[in-house]
């Protein structure tokens, strides 16, 4: 690594979904991280989620492994409890102070066993719950918090000493003060997320005043199972189940009353999910969502509205309410609106406020602090060609911070956030991070296993239960088992170094560990039996404390019979472990980018900044792609010479081999070995692919006289004669959602409402005068969009929406269009007869790609766009490893978030091509070529594509099947599928599982021949 | 979505003789196993004659393992899964759904209870549903009494 002035860390600012992103994609390709939380634990508001649009995720379930991986990552130090006092320096040489408030708990001794809440006489509310339920004086924010360390509440603690007593760690410190450290980083990511808005300023709702009126946060947590009312959806006055919930839209969001202008982005979609979820938890319970515009404009986002109305009978109506009123008696509300003119009022049990987003509490503080602009509604000030970059070079943003966004958006930025913080501070890669070094592994092979089973007490978590002594006594009975011990608490220190002692003691060459479950302590153990020599896969668990002594607290005599159950289990399995290795795999250090557009240049840029030499493929014979098309962008900025900028610098750029005029003709290879042939014969070799290839606007076909018309033009088209110069006339049509929203292309396009904004503008901007108007079902200038929204309706601009299934009718009358449209608003028929009608034509993607697809093995939606990983949490991931997607072939979207999606995929495609070796997961499966006989029953089931059957070529009966290490991903559904018994799962082959079902049923075999 | 496991009343038979079952749940890791460890974390009490057997996916239960707890004595098997859509190896879910779905078919047709072997989805944030789903099973098998296979051995 060449000698630099930079620091080779990262400090990230801010512990939700957007900063665990930020931090793994960082520490994971060779920067020390610092997260620093204001809260005692990380997750944000995600954790607080019960599910997630448009696919019914369970939160928790997703997000959680996220939450682990970040708290057990050997490069990334939780600063938790924490503020920033003050920056100094500059990008690449900050120095950064932080406050840690006191836990008045020592985290290092905390085992997060709870016994101390369990115990605390102190009840207060919870804030993670939002109040509607209680917590202790000492606490957690949510059971899978993570560090798992309890605090002490300050303000509410009467310091009893009642939590020191019961904490058998001794973990309890009252007098621990708070601490002030000075951390040297290169760069900064600023994603503290937001606030919601205080439902409380707007009165006519009464939010405060009436007991039935609940914010959608309140109401996330309601339905939650972990909830107050374990997610039966109950009214907080009398516990009764509502028959009606009426969800009030927009409440502080396109609101100039209280001072939001702006759209939240996300309240419509969170909305119709809550609607769905309170339906499913209790079928007879009608939701009624009151709403202005209907703002489904993500990825699969309208087909979820379309559901939500259709399969769920979700009822919706669009109208701005005015007041609620409670019942005194019933205490049911009663909701007032107009809808089309006409003053109504309906009753509801309960009432749900979608509250908006704003900029976070400390936001004004942090940008003092750290020295970057706020806008002027208080969020992150940002650009559209540098959507990550803050006002001061080095300090990066991603998240709710810069602009309301979802989470998918967010965690596209916080991955473009790391990739860009990464940029500044690539020389210093690797610097300051470290690689923990093993003592060489010992061999077992042919050794007679012998086991060592440690049990654990958990304090009195699992001792208070079940009767540790006999357990452990139990386990020396048990064959093969040469050791065995019980322990106040088997995860702290001092007990490693014991597992460690006794190892080498008793020459122990398995261990089990009785304790807790796995999921958070299995690595823990793993490391330490690895520190004494043995391969970390020879390790078992036994969950004897929730799944045993915490669920069957009143029965301890089969509580402790199930313990050694289930250490008889693990001991059986334990016996047939064996060493696995982890695969190395070779990287190829280089990278692909398809496709020229802006996104693939920023990506491509990036990565050659970072010092990636870089194929960019596109197939036009000029860069710059859409961007070409666009003329204009509603904030200002010219799209054409953005473009030429760009084209430019990758031009100059030595790392960057640029491939104009050519296709892709095939891709071969796995993660960190791809091979890619074009369509001219060249070929070349490359550890990660991203593809960028871009999508187009619709061409009608036939719709509305477009072809047949001259003056019938779409959007795109329209810009161009505009920019030329060309347009001539008064009267001005747009017609929004063509080739949108309707059968075979269900979803929405997302860019043409601001589109049309911007081309109204441009013509009320150069002729006050002209008529101009906008036929739409849903404007959806969704986030500080809204402002273009305002605007055009400020410069003049006619909006008249129509129903969605009555379109506007398009006649020619002597050689003039004339558009007839039924305005919903009146019921009237309006018809003009305008010098242009401009078709808001949609976005598509282009049928190339589809080739694409089956080379990388990666799936498209139905309507042809590329299909991520996961729609919440792996944007731009796709499972096959190694391959990323970027910008409009993700699906349609703006300029910013295409450059942000792109920086993204730089950021997911650093975590491979940082590394020269790829260490996969000993976990695999692995096939018996002896046994298979080629049946290919197994492909199917591979999800991952890892799978191929290959004909023998002299002998068309001989098959055989090729399992490419690189793609697995351990699940093992292939081995349950596997027939004849030749594919195998490491480390839970068919033996030890079986092993295992035998051992449990072990004991009651015998007791049964007792019987007889 | 929700348990549809008819719930057995009033003493039966075979908790007069004081039966004990012996119920295996193969639980998935990422999601169900997680379900079950927050039922532990909200101390949710269920009876204790389950045991867990930890898979990375459902989908790695092979039918043979069902198969296996029967003939070694089990009164009941229980296949936990994520929720449809929500696997965590993408898909894995659907093929156990339909294996499960097979494996009932084929237990009956030997003349076995098919109650007795149980499909349930249950996320990591569903420590309720899994208490529900063991206190609802077990009293399913519990009504099914000892399993033929353990007492006539």
């Amino acid at each position: 690594m060449a000698a630099t002035d930079k620091i080779g860390a990262v400090m990230v600012v801010g512990g939700g979904i957007s900063g665990l992103q930020s931090a793994l994609d960082l520490a994971d390709s060779g920067f020390k991280v610092y997260l620093v939380e204001k809260q005692p634990s990380i997750g944000g508001t995600m954790a607080q989620l019960d599910k997630t649009f448009p696919t019914n995720d369970c939160a928790m379930c997703i997000m959680a492994p996220k939450l682990v991986s970040t708290g057990r990552h050997h490069n990334i130090t939780l600063v938790t409890n924490a503020e920033i006092m003050a920056v100094d320096g500059q990008a690449g040489d900050f120095k950064v102070t932080v406050k840690q408030r006191a836990l008045r708990v020592d985290a290092s001794k905390c085992t997060g066993c709870g016994s101390c809440a369990q115990k605390c006489p102190i009840e207060t509310s919870d804030e993670y719950n939002e109040n509607t339920k209680i917590r202790k004086a000492i606490y957690v924010r949510y059971p899978q918090a993570v560090p798992l360390v309890y605090s002490i509440d300050h303000d509410k603690c009467i310091g009893c000493g009642i939590c020191a007593e019961e904490c058998k760690a001794g973990a309890v410190v009252y007098d621990q003060k708070e601490s002030t450290s000075e951390i040297q980083v290169g760069s900064i990511i600023l994603s503290p997320g937001f606030d919601e808005f205080d439902a409380r300023l707007k009165g006519e709702y009464g939010y405060g005043v009436y007991k039935n009126v609940v914010t959608s946060i309140e109401f996330e947590r309601m339905l939650s199972a972990t909830g107050p009312y374990f997610g039966t959806v109950m009214r907080p006055s009398d516990g009764d189940i509502p028959e009606k919930i009426a969800f009030i839209q927009c409440v502080g969001s396109r609101d100039e009353q209280v001072g939001n202008a702006y759209c939240s982005g996300v309240c419509c979609m969170y909305s119709i999910k809550e609607a769905i979820i309170a339906k499913e938890h209790g079928g007879d319970i009608q939701p009624k969502i009151f709403f202005m515009d209907m703002r489904a404009f993500g990825k699969e986002f309208d087909e979820y509205y379309n559901r939500a109305q259709n399969e769920y009978g979700i009822e919706f109506v669009r109208s701005r309410v005015a007041s609620v009123f409670e019942n005194p008696e019933t205490k049911n509300l009663v909701v007032k609106y107009v809808e089309k003119g006409e003053p109504k009022e309906e009753e509801f049990g309960l009432v749900v406020l979608a509250v908006g987003l704003r900029p976070p509490e400390d936001a004004v503080a942090l940008s003092k602090v750290i020295g970057f602009e706020l806008n002027a509604d208080g969020f992150c000030q940002t650009t559209v060609l540098d959507p990550v970059n803050s006002s001061k070079q080095g300090v990066f943003v991603s998240g709710a911070f810069s602009s309301p966004k979802d989470i998918p958006m967010t965690v596209a930025e916080a991955s473009g956030a790391a990739a860009k913080a990464a940029t500044e501070i690539a020389s210093a890669r690797d610097s300051l991070v470290t690689k923990k070094e093993y003592p060489e592994e010992l061999d077992i092979s042919g050794k007679e296993p012998r086991i060592g089973v440690f049990v654990c007490h958990c304090g009195i978590n699992i001792g208070g239960v079940v009767k540790v002594p006999s357990v452990a006594e139990y386990a020396r009975t048990l064959p093969n088992v040469a050791y065995a011990e019980e322990n106040l608490y088997t995860c702290s220190q001092d007990t490693q170094e014991k597992i460690k002692e006794m190892i080498k003691e008793h020459d122990l060459n398995r261990v089990v560990v009785a304790s807790c479950t796995p999921r958070t302590h299995e690595p823990l153990f793993q490391n330490t039996i690895k520190e004494a020599g043995l391969n970390s896969y020879l390790f078992e668990m036994a969950n004897i404390r929730d799944q045993c002594s915490w669920i069957h607290m009143h029965e301890a005599e089969a509580a402790t019979k199930k313990a050694k159950d289930l250490v008889r289990m693990a001991v059986a399995k334990s016996r047939l472990l064996e060493p696995l290795e982890n695969l190395m795999i070779d990287v190829n250090q280089k990278a692909l980018v398809v496709g020229g557009g802006a996104t693939g240049m920023a990506a491509a840029l990036e990565l050659a900044k970072q010092g990636v030499k870089v194929n960019l493929v596109e197939k036009e014979k000029e860069l710059g792609g859409n961007l070409r098309k666009l003329h204009y962008l509603p904030s200002g900025e010219d799209p054409e010479e953005f473009a030429d900028s760009l084209a430019k610098e990758v031009a100059s750029n030595p790392n960057i081999t640029v491939h104009i005029g050519k296709g892709v003709k095939d891709i071969e290879g796995y993660v960190g070995n791809f091979k890619t042939t074009l369509d001219s014969g060249e070929t070349f070799e490359h550890g990660t692919v991203i593809l960028a290839v871009g999508a187009q606007e619709y061409k009608p076909e036939g719709e509305y006289l477009y072809g047949k018309n001259p003056n019938v033009l779409t959007l795109l088209e329209f810009k161009e004669k505009l920019k030329k110069g060309e347009v001539k006339g008064d009267s001005y049509v747009f017609i929004q959602c063509v080739g949108s929203r309707e059968e075979g292309h269900p979803n929405c396009s997302r860019v043409c409402c601001t589109g049309t904004m911007t081309a109204a503008i441009k013509i009320k901007e150069k002729n006050p005068d002209a008529k101009v108007y906008v036929l739409y079902r849903d404007i959806r200038t969704y986030g500080f969009r809204e402002e273009y929204y305002k605007a055009a309706a400020e410069k003049g601009v006619t909006f008249v929406r129509f129903e969605d299934d009555v379109k506007p009718k398009v006649e020619e009358t002597g050689g003039k269009v004339q558009v007839t449209v039924t305005d919903e608003d009146t019921g009237k028929e309006v018809v003009m007869t305008p010098d242009y009608l401009v078709l808001a034509s949609g976005t598509r993607p282009y049928t190339e790609s589809e080739a694409l697809a089956p080379m990388l093995k990666v799936p498209m939606t139905k309507e042809g766009f590329f299909l991520e990983a996961h729609m919440k949490l792996r944007p731009v991931d796709f499972a096959t490893e190694g391959v990323y997607l970027a910008g409009l072939a993700h699906g349609p979207k703006f300029l910013d978030e295409s450059i942000g999606q792109g920086l993204a995929a730089v950021a997911r495609a650093m975590t491979i091509l940082s590394k020269k070796t790829l260490e996969a997961e000993g976990i695999v499966a692995s096939v018996d070529e002896t046994l298979c006989d080629g049946c290919g029953i197994c492909v199917p089931t591979c999800e991952y594509k890892a799978l191929e059957i290959i004909v023998d070529k002299k002998d068309e009966t001989k098959k055989s099947l090729d399992l490419n290490i690189g793609l697995c991903k351990g699940c093992g559904a292939c081995v349950g599928a596997c027939p004849s018994g030749a594919l195998t799962q490491k480390g839970f082959r068919d033996e030890q599982i079986v092993a295992m079902i035998d051992a449990a049923l072990e004991d009651d075999v015998e007791k049964q021949e007792v019987r007889q | 979505m929700s348990s549809t496991a008819p719930n057995a009343g009033g003493q039966t038979k075979a908790e007069e003789e004081d039966f004990e079952p012996k119920i295996i749940v193969f639980c998935c890791n990422w999601c169900s196993y997680a379900g079950a460890d927050l039922a532990g974390v909200s101390r949710l009490q269920m009876p204790p004659y389950f045991r867990v057997i930890r898979v990375m996916c459902s989908a790695r239960v092979d039918p043979e393992f069902v198969l296996r707890a029967f003939q070694k004595g089990a009164d009941g098997v229980l296949v936990a899964g994520c929720h449809p859509a929500d696997c965590h190896y993408i898909g894995g879910n659907y093929r156990t759904r339909r294996r499960i779905a097979l494996l009932r078919i084929l237990l009956q047709q030997f003349g076995f209870d098919p109650g007795r072997l149980k499909l349930a989805w249950i996320s990591a944030g569903e420590g309720e549903k899994f208490q529900k789903t063991i206190i609802e099973f077990t009293d399913v098998v519990n009504e099914l009494g000892p399993s033929p296979i353990g007492s006539s051995d």
